[in-house]
């Protein structure tokens, strides 16, 4: 193994995290909301793929878009009905709810799927490797990077070019401002609550190859999103994006090279970033 | 009205909100009755003896500092780990085991203070269970002390102040984890009684105003914080030493998160909220996992979100009418 | 004798925006004094630069003759200086009693007691039963404050102030957004503190700073633009373009 071919896998395992995490880094900006339960949408998402594979024999490309739209919907669902009561509540409560929304997710997963790992086979063409100038890539972790690419920089284009973006801009920055400007601030979270469920969902759906799906992975994972909020910041879809590349490359490259620290290197990374930049980049605390 | 003596007032005042309450006379009565009322249940008394003991332990950051943790059995963890190794290395006298149980706990809450005082609630969140997390991580790779994955087996503890054999029924246990809990609750409730208390409520009341009144914030919070590492601590050598196993369950994040959940069950800010949540969960805990054990979990989540969706407010009005019928309980103390 | 509270050269300046500039400013013992001036004159720079929330760029802060640049917000409280906020900071789950408890027991230097009961602190007894009767708050002093109306939380504002036992209190709009009703109770309790306590009234509006101040500071663009007996900086031209012509709405 090269470091490069590692840096390019660390890449594509970044990708796979901002698609995931990208939701909530809006949801938090937006709401002020600490959503735990992020995690369950993107489980559903590569659930989605696994059964529509594995049962109907669907192809996996075509899974991709069903597992976006049903994360979305179901983040659209509970949005309107569950997670609306809760932006009032304390961030405690906040926290208290979403876990209880994971732990639900998880032992209902695990009734319905059976808790073991899930495997996929992917299409011919997405399998084995291929060498550039003597480095070896995967197939499937290239594909990856460009799709998540392009949809980086879609949101990118979205959120800083649209009306839309920058009405969301506008909301995040400051809600009650916002909606004094007449912006409707609860729809427009609906409908980036839907997306960035639908996003998790197409990063589950991705990420089964490369981080594995079993009916922990809200748990498992819930870390990793927090880390790349915490540290990326919830204004920009740069920060986040940096924060996913910086964190996946890390993990990659840490469990490569010193693979008996296992994820302690990513847990000290936060903790000592955080330290650095206390205020996280949730700087806008209101106390 | 002011023409009376005010200063006798405010000192009636004062002792009334540390007096002791009939109903908490009671709860501790109760307490010892069951030891004798239930004997073939003093294996779940005793592990809701050190649920209690640990949600209290994060109900003196929670409920009187509001400082949030998702990372608690970090020192929980630490606890067990160090009454564990003690056992099986140094002395089986658990006394020892946990008093330096809770040291070596406290002494990493005082390592880790620094981190929990900056920022607001979120990163505090993220702070904690990134802790929680590096304690977990720290104990699987050093699996040459911890014993990894396996955990530490074979820990066989002495007898009880040399006298009370640890028995596989828990007679011993629950009345060993009982006294500690019932000791540290004492302290407990002395300190959140004392000015010092008094300064950690304000903190938490209004942190701008504590400091303009002359509180010195960080080193209140950095006290507490080390005191509660200490009460979790205690909880972990209680849990290594009453079942005679550690192993990296007691670090892990659901620890955190169950523990979190006892407390807002009960109730944070009354020192029984800890003690009630986790009589509640336990018996939930047992019940629906003796009905659907794989999957009492989806009960526990349905609950607590029903629970923080309004169930609270049902739940404690309820209680609350209860206890405006029952004259024994009139002195109220819950707002 | 020195005065109660100084500053020598006093400047803040964010990035290239100089929000202080050159304040000396004198506050006499026992004083009564307002510092007044136009939205962004830079008062609360001010405040924030004299209780040490910020760090000045140049320039000095003492306290009864002693330099205090240099300490913390609490270690000025202790060293007796303390302030009421424009909007209410209170220990909202606390009575009143507990809150001015609270601020008394930090005085008394017991905030750090883990095992001392307040019952057994007669000083402690006796300083908070004397602060609920000056504020006259003994009668709603079991009362949880969330629960009291904003007059009376205004009041427990500046009892919790006075609590510290200051030399230098900072009233910062004390009277604002306090209903007619309870107005009065609350400008008497201000007048009634003792003489000995210094007072710097920050304050917009001009019946309260008249009926109370015996001399004006006017701040406008971060700097003194007058210092004097009410009745002059009333006449003040200078004054009147920068400031009155504009005031009458706090």
């Amino acid at each position: 193994m090269t470091l490069l071919t590692i840096l390019i896998d660390g890449l594509a395992y970044g990708m796979v995290l901002f698609v995931l995490a990208s939701g909530l880094s809006v949801t938090l900006g937006l709401m002020n909301f600490v959503n735990l339960a992020h995690g369950a949408f993107a489980m559903v998402g590569g659930y989605v793929t696994v059964v529509l594979m594995q049962r109907y024999g669907v192809h996996f490309l075509w899974t991709l878009p069903a597992a976006f739209l049903t994360a979305a919907a179901a983040g659209y669902v509970l949005e309107r009905t569950l997670y609306r009561p809760m932006y009032a509540k304390s961030h405690l409560d906040q926290v208290v709810f979403s876990i209880g929304l994971v732990f639900m997710a998880v032992a209902a997963m695990k009734y319905v799927m059976g808790s073991q790992q899930q495997i996929i086979s992917l299409p011919e063409w997405l399998r084995g490797r291929f060498d550039v100038f003597g480095v070896s890539i995967g197939r499937y972790r290239f594909f990856v990077f460009v799709l998540c690419g392009l949809l980086a920089l879609t949101l990118h284009f979205v959120f800083s070019r649209t009306r839309f973006g920058s009405r969301l801009r506008a909301a995040v920055d400051d809600a009650r401002v916002a909606r004094g400007l007449g912006i409707p601030v609860n729809g427009l979270f609906a409908i980036t609550f839907a997306v960035g469920s639908g996003l998790a969902g197409f990063g589950g759906a991705l990420g089964i190859e490369l981080l594995g799906l079993d009916p922990t992975f809200p748990l498992k994972f819930m870390i990793y999103f927090l880390i790349v909020v915490t540290v990326g910041g919830t204004t920009t879809i740069t920060g986040p994006f940096l924060a996913a590349m910086l964190l996946g490359v890390a993990d990659v490259m840490g469990k490569y090279l010193i693979p008996q620290a296992g994820a302690f290197i990513i847990y000290a990374l936060m903790v000592a970033l955080l330290l650095l930049r206390p205020e996280g980049l949730f700087s806008r605390s209101r106390s | 009205m002011s023409g009376e003596n005010l200063p006798g007032r405010v000192y009636g005042s004062l002792l009334a909100a540390r007096r002791w309450h009939p109903a908490e006379i009671a709860f501790w009565l109760l307490a010892v009755v069951v030891y004798f009322a239930l004997p073939r249940q003093l294996l779940l008394l005793n592990e809701i003896a050190i649920l209690a003991l640990f949600a209290l332990s994060l109900d003196l950051i929670l409920g009187y500092a509001g400082i949030v943790s998702l990372g608690h059995a970090a020192f929980l963890g630490m606890g067990a780990y160090v009454a564990g190794l003690l056992a099986l290395h140094v002395t089986a006298d658990p006394l020892i085991g946990l008093v330096a149980a809770s040291a070596a706990s406290a002494l990493l809450g005082l390592v880790t203070s620094p981190l929990v005082l900056k920022g607001n609630d979120l990163t505090r969140l993220m702070v904690t269970l990134g802790i929680g997390l590096l304690m977990l991580e720290l104990a699987n790779s050093l699996s040459f002390i911890t014993g990894g994955a396996d955990g530490l087996q074979g820990i066989v503890m002495g007898n009880l102040l040399g006298v009370f054999e640890f028995d596989l029924f828990g007679k011993t246990a629950y009345a060993y984890s009982l006294s500690v809990l019932f000791i540290l609750f004492l302290i407990a409730r002395r300190i959140v009684h004392s000015p010092f208390g008094l300064s950690l409520r304000a903190i938490r009341d209004n942190s701008l105003r504590a400091t303009a009144a002359g509180v010195p914030r960080n080193g209140r919070l950095a006290a507490v914080y080390t005191l509660s590492a200490a009460y979790a601590g205690a909880a972990g050598a209680l849990l290594a030493q009453t079942t005679s196993f550690v192993s990296l369950d007691v670090l892990d994040f659901h620890r955190s998160a169950d523990v979190m959940l006892v407390l807002i069950l009960g109730g944070p800010g009354w020192l029984y909220g800890g003690l009630v949540g986790s009589i509640a969960f336990k018996f939930l805990q047992d019940l629906i996992a003796g009905w659907t054990p794989q999957y009492w979990q989806f009960w526990i989540g349905l609950l607590l979100v029903l629970f923080v969706l309004g169930g609270r407010e049902i739940l404690h009005g309820g209680i609350k009418g209860l206890v405006a019928r029952i004259p024994f309980l009139q002195r109220g103390r819950r707002p | 004798m020195s005065a109660a509270l100084q500053t020598t050269g006093l400047s803040k300046t964010f990035g290239g925006i100089t929000a202080s500039d050159d304040i000396n400013f004198t506050l006499e013992r026992g004083a009564r004094h307002a510092l007044i001036g136009p939205n962004g004159a830079g008062k609360t720079t001010f405040v924030n630069l004299l209780t040490g929330v910020l760090k000045p760029t140049a320039g000095t802060v003492t306290l009864n003759g002693k330099d205090i640049t240099g300490l913390s917000r609490e270690a000025r409280v202790r060293r007796g200086m303390a302030r009421t906020f424009q909007i209410n900071q209170l220990f909202a789950t606390m009575t009143p009693l507990e809150m001015i408890a609270a601020v008394t027991s930090e005085r008394l230097g017991l905030g750090s007691r883990l095992f001392r009961s307040m019952t057994g602190e007669r000083a402690l007894i006796d300083e908070t039963a004397d602060i609920l009767a000056r504020f006259r708050l003994d009668d709603i002093m079991d009362e949880t404050i969330s629960t009291l109306p904003y007059g009376k939380q205004r009041q427990i504002e500046i009892a919790a102030a006075f609590a510290a036992k200051p030399s230098v209190l900072l009233l910062d709009e004390p009277a604002a957004g306090v209903p007619e009703a309870e107005r009065k109770e609350l400008l008497d309790t201000v007048a009634a503190l003792p003489a000995d306590v210094s007072v710097l009234l920050i304050e917009h509006d001009m019946d309260i700073v008249f009926r109370f101040a015996t001399r004006i500071t006017v701040l406008v663009n971060g700097r003194v633009l007058a210092e004097d007996a009410p009745d002059i900086v009333a006449r003040d031209p200078a004054v009147r373009a920068a400031y009155l012509g504009e005031a009458g709405h706090g």
